[in-house]
């Protein structure tokens, strides 16, 4: 026998489910009085460094309906490109930057909305820049494991060209699922869980 | 931080998720799953910087009753309805490694099993005294605890006839946005967790008793509370032996 290795196993994922906002956006939930406000309701403020965008969108199912349950939470790099995060040795992120943001999707008509702004770029593994990106996770009734995605911006057309992740993409129609689309500062990032749009999901 | 105030933070990238133990994302047994499981294969990609960090919450962000479901949402004086229970436990990772200064955040039904949400119908009544959320973040050895009334079982139209084991939803942020974790906690001995489609969807049986929290006869607090033990794993780093760069992996 050799030795074992002593690793623990993870704690396997189960759905959010739909009362997601019990937990995650009380406040939202009309259950106030518990919390002051919402976490990662706010990522900014008067004094964060960097161009104000606001990202919107809606998540739809397989038949093309806005799932009006869900719960997304962003996580960004500062216009700096750098985290605001111990893990971050690179240096120190804008302190008026929270990078990360949460917010659900409307139970009437399913769009979500972040108030945030433009991330600077960081290095990929071996050094080389990726393109200005947002990390999305998605959780909802009917999701039973947390998915994965990532936001590129249409007009960082060269920085996306040689972004490492979006050429590892193999069917090059899917790259257009990762880039949203721009009406001044507004970003709209539609995400499709099945189906012919589907968006690309990762194993991060 | 005692003991590990002057360790460097780790920058390994994670242990890649076995996607075999954890449930898929189309399971037709749990109906919801069917129109929102993406049927393309996900895209590895190991850690980049983007994964690697995350979000780490500081403890001014915590009111005195955030661990307190019985009392946080209670008029003064008055109490949630239910049996009262402990919820404790630790966060490690797959190393066997404490995991400080993580956010946890609880939600669950009222003794009845009803929800307060404004789209349960459930004709079980709402607690005024209970509001069903919670949330506290780990100390250096990664434990947390929380107290709270034991949940009910709550039907839900899937099948005809399907009840969910009484449970507590968890959410847990590690380190690192790649190791952002929602489960479910359920109890010893509670039949109705072998019954469930929700349950069901962990193909592993030893996975599913992973979310089984014993009774902690030990840290039961006589003539007050009962104690139930629950840990929680979340994705090992990669020991930094040969990756330790701070301009990126």
């Amino acid at each position: 026998m050799v030795q074992d290795l002593g690793y623990l196993k993870e704690t396997p994922s189960q759905t959010a489910g739909p009362y997601v906002h019990i937990g995650l956006t009380p406040n939202y939930s009309e259950i106030g009085g518990v919390y002051e406000t919402d976490l990662g309701s706010v990522m900014i403020n008067d004094k964060t460094l960097g161009e104000r965008i606001t990202l919107t969108g809606r998540v739809l199912d397989g038949a093309g309906a806005p799932v009006k349950d869900a719960v997304l939470e962003i996580w960004q790099a500062d216009s700096a490109g750098l985290y605001n995060s111990p893990s971050e040795l690179r240096g120190a992120a804008d302190p008026n930057f929270t990078g990360w943001g949460r917010c659900p999707t409307s139970s009437t008509d399913g769009v979500f909305r972040f108030g945030t702004i433009k991330p600077g770029r960081v290095p990929f593994k071996d050094g080389r820049k990726m393109a200005p990106h947002v990390t999305f996770w998605i959780v909802a009734r009917g999701i039973n494991i947390g998915l994965h995605t990532r936001m590129y911006f249409p007009e960082e057309t060269e920085a996306n060209a040689e972004d490492p992740l979006l050429a590892r993409i193999e069917h090059r129609d899917r790259l257009a699922t990762l880039i949203a689309a721009k009406e001044g500062s507004v970003y709209t990032f539609d995400i499709h869980l099945q189906g012919d749009k589907e968006t690309v999901f990762l194993d991060i | 931080m005692s003991d590990r105030s002057n360790s460097k933070p780790e920058t390994g990238a994670f242990f890649a998720r076995d996607r075999a133990w954890h449930p898929p994302a189309f399971a037709p047994g749990y109906k919801t799953s069917v129109l929102r499981s993406p049927q393309r294969a996900l895209l590895s990609l190991d850690g980049t910087i983007s994964e690697i960090t995350g979000p780490v919450f500081g403890h001014s962000i915590l009111n005195e009753l955030d661990n307190d479901l019985i009392h946080n949402f209670a008029r003064p004086g008055e109490s949630a309805i239910g049996e009262r229970i402990i919820v404790h436990g630790r966060v490690l990772d797959e190393r066997g490694r404490p995991v400080p200064s993580v956010l946890l955040e609880f939600w669950q039904a009222n003794a009845g099993g009803r929800y307060r949400h404004k789209k349960e119908t459930y004709l079980a009544a709402i607690d005024p005294n209970f509001g069903g959320c919670g949330r506290a973040i780990t100390d250096d050895e990664g434990h947390y605890a929380f107290r709270t009334i034991r949940p009910g079982a709550y039907p839900w139209p899937n099948g005809v006839n399907d009840w969910r084991p009484a449970h507590i939803h968890f959410s847990v942020f590690g380190h690192g946005f790649a190791q952002r974790l929602i489960t479910q906690m359920y109890f010893e001995g509670d039949p109705m967790i072998w019954k469930c489609p929700i349950v069901g969807t962990i193909p592993d049986k030893q996975a599913i008793e992973q979310l089984i929290a014993p009774l902690d006869w030990g840290n039961t607090i006589p003539m007050d509370a009962r104690a139930y033990k629950f840990d929680i794993v979340l994705r090992g780093r990669r020991s930094t032996l040969f990756e330790n760069r701070p301009e990126g992996n």
